[in-house]
């Protein structure tokens, strides 16, 4: 097909699929805090990095491996997350989008301006697991262990929250809380505690992507920044707040830019940028948004 | 719909956004260090750079000799407008008489232009691209460190008489990859060997995978980086994960700095071949030099980049006191004329075309076993002696040189 063999084409298709696991793991965190919340959280690419960090940490310190890091380093950053939502943005819910997002990205500029300044822009090392070195020789390419892990375990988690989230009682108390706080607080919910819950796990879903990712980057105080406007893309393309659509739409667009790399590599950081823009001439409201 | 559109506007202004510094201050001798300083070569040139020149000017002595000398820095953030926009305000407002490193060939091209036309000087360490000593070369304008030329020349020549024929080029899709692809390509193929296929990568691109199959379907020998900084080691660290080297491939990293090698660790980068005109640990002197710059610029030890820096700023501060005036064409006039020495590259020459000449040195990447101390990576392995590391002059389609 067009000149390239249709092998070579799998394998493009499974490297975009694995691309679009950080996507959907991302935006779905995202998604889970805009629609919550009604929070834009732009400090969502310095958690993902913290999430690397404190695996590396974990590991430089306290000589914790990997597993160990996927399980501590949401925690950590979840909880950093939590106190954050305590502290600051919860005095900014009545407000405008505007505020959250104004603070949460000098939130973001300044964690990696503190990141970069110890740590400089190379990052530091950080090595795949002994349990998922290797690859699978799968005909028409090399599988990295490592990869296959990222792309069954973010599925795992995404089809998870979004079961949790749409198909539980909590799930609906969550839905409920965002359509009419006061009154699902009168049947003697505690909303102020679900909402800062919900953030600390959304923040969480950010660092376990960054531990996903540092075996892959470097553990660099740069990855957070580089990713965030891709997967804000991605969130404005799914619709925001939709949980589904931000997974599927994550997956989607991963496979979109592996195929852009192959075609025409040049435009392979802007491709996302003009499906966006093209969306939302069709769509304002996203793929899977409903409209206000 | 305005949440969206929200998002979308802080999303373009998020990529706009990025740090910029550009300190104000008027002085005698106003040296302007313009590079990356919060992006993927932020650390092999960045604060570094700014630090070798603060050791250039305090090493000279000018406060003795009762030459007044300010340094400026600011971030180009890799765009050659805002490269541009800063230079120009610097040379017109700020009184700032010479820039110094610029890494990013883009950005160095565009400075390259501003600095000529206004008479100023231009001291290239960070760039790479041949093309500022070649069709772009200027009488405002010296090349320092390296060159995409030098590099070809020596690490694509090493490998392609070690048996690496057969090439795939993964390129950074600006100025610099170009010139660096088109330089190695040419050394490749007067050796003897063949380019089997080449892909363009957008600069600071994070996933290599989907490029990584293309060079693996390609079943060349070799996978030339053209490429720096962050890129190199995502494409190296990478490779390692799709068993580029165990399939029988090696990867060619035509642009590793020391830093890349830090920033990857040995048990990855490990027999990597690479082309240099400065390292460390290459004698008491760099040594010394080393140990005084990782004080200042937290523990990371000199680039080539930072090398060049403090060797082009003590050349240039000579000249000037031997002017008694900075007029920028007629200060670098002298730089050419007078032979230049300093502790970290000896005794060397500058062209008429602007090429600094110096050895360059072939060195290869230590086994983790072989490595006795944080940041001893390298071993020697060839010397390229003055005369041959860089292109004959008569080669570049300089205007300058007279035929």
């Amino acid at each position: 097909m067009l000149g390239i063999p249709t092998q070579a084409l799998f394998g493009q298709l499974l490297i975009g699929l694995i691309n679009g696991a950080f996507y959907a793991l991302l935006s779905l965190g995202l998604s889970v805090i805009f629609g919550l919340l009604n929070i834009i959280n732009f400090a969502h690419g310095a958690q993902y990095m913290m999430g690397a960090f404190v695996a590396y940490f974990l590991l430089q310190w306290a000589g914790l491996g990997y597993w160990w890091a996927l399980l501590l380093a949401p925690l950590v950053v979840g909880l950093v997350g939590i106190l954050l939502e305590r502290a600051m943005l919860r005095w900014l819910y009545q407000l405008d989008h505007l505020y959250g997002l104004l603070l949460t990205f000098g939130l973001a500029l300044v964690i990696e301006g503190v990141f970069r300044n110890e740590f400089g822009s190379s990052g530091l090392p950080y090595g795949i697991p002994p349990q998922l070195t290797g690859s699978y020789n799968l005909g028409f390419m090399f599988l990295p262990v490592y990869r296959a892990w990222v792309v069954v375990f973010s599925l795992v988690v995404c089809l998870a929250t979004w079961y949790v989230v749409e198909r539980t009682k909590l799930g609906a108390y969550l839905r409920a809380a965002t359509e009419n706080p006061a009154l699902v607080q009168a049947f003697g919910i505690n909303v102020p505690r679900m909402i800062t819950l919900t953030y600390g796990f959304g923040v969480g879903l950010a660092a376990l992507a960054g531990v996903l990712a540092a075996p892959i980057y470097q553990v660099n105080p740069l990855m957070g920044a580089n990713m965030i406007i891709v997967v804000f893309a991605v969130v404005v393309i799914g619709g925001m707040g939709s949980i589904m659509g931000s997974i599927v739409t994550g997956f989607a667009l991963g496979v979109v830019e592996g195929f852009t790399k192959v075609f025409y590599p040049e435009a392979s950081n802007t491709v996302i940028f003009v499906i966006m823009a093209l969306v939302l001439l069709v769509r304002p409201a996203g793929l899977f948004g409903r409209t206000a | 719909m305005t949440i969206a559109r929200i998002v979308v506007l802080t999303t373009v202004a998020a990529l706009m956004a990025a740090p910029v510094s550009a300190q104000i201050s008027d002085g005698v001798v106003k040296i302007g260090v313009l590079n990356d300083q919060s992006s993927l070569y932020a650390d092999l040139a960045g604060q570094g750079s700014v630090v070798a020149a603060r050791m250039a000017v305090e090493d000279f002595g000018a406060d003795k000799k009762g030459l007044k000398v300010e340094i400026v820095s600011a971030d180009h953030q890799n765009k050659p407008d805002v490269g541009s926009q800063i230079a120009r305000q610097w040379f017109d407002t700020d009184k700032v008489d010479v820039i110094v490193d610029v890494p990013n060939s883009g950005v160095a091209l565009a400075i390259n232009q501003i600095a000529r036309d206004k008479g100023k000087a231009l001291l290239v360490s960070g760039a790479a691209t041949a093309d500022l000593t070649g069709k772009a070369c200027s009488p405002n304008t010296i090349h320092w460190t390296y060159d995409t030329w030098a590099l070809a020349n020596g690490t694509g020549n090493a490998i392609v008489k070690t048996g690496g024929d057969s090439w795939f080029f993964l390129t950074a899709d600006y100025a610099f990859g170009h010139a660096l692809e088109r330089d190695t390509e040419a050394v490749v193929i007067k050796a003897g060997g063949k380019v089997l296929g080449k892909v363009r990568h957008p600069l600071n691109n994070q996933d290599f995978s989907s490029f990584l199959l293309q060079a693996q379907a390609s079943k060349a020998k070799i996978i030339g980086l053209a490429n720096a900084g962050g890129d190199t080691t995502n494409a190296i660290k990478q490779g390692a994960e799709f068993g580029i080297v165990k399939g029988g491939q090696n990867f060619a990293g035509l642009l590793v700095f020391v830093t890349d090698v830090h920033a990857l660790g040995l048990p990855v980068a490990q027999g990597l071949i690479l082309t240099e005109t400065f390292y460390w640990d290459q004698n008491d002197r760099s040594r010394a030099f080393a140990k005084r710059f990782a004080e200042r610029d937290r523990g990371i030890h000199p680039t080539m980049i930072h090398a060049g820096v403090y060797s082009a700023v003590t050349h240039y501060l000579k000249a000037i006191e031997a002017l008694k005036g900075d007029d920028g064409t007629r200060v670098i006039a002298k730089m050419k004329e007078t032979p230049t020495d300093d502790p970290l590259f000896g005794k060397g020459t500058i062209r008429a075309d602007g090429r600094k000449i110096h050895p360059a040195y072939l060195f290869e990447v230590k086994k983790p076993s072989e490595s006795k101390a944080p940041w001893d990576y390298y071993n020697l392995r060839a010397t390229i002696p003055a005369d041959q590391a860089f292109r004959p002059i008569d080669q570049g389609d300089c205007p300058l040189v007279k035929k």
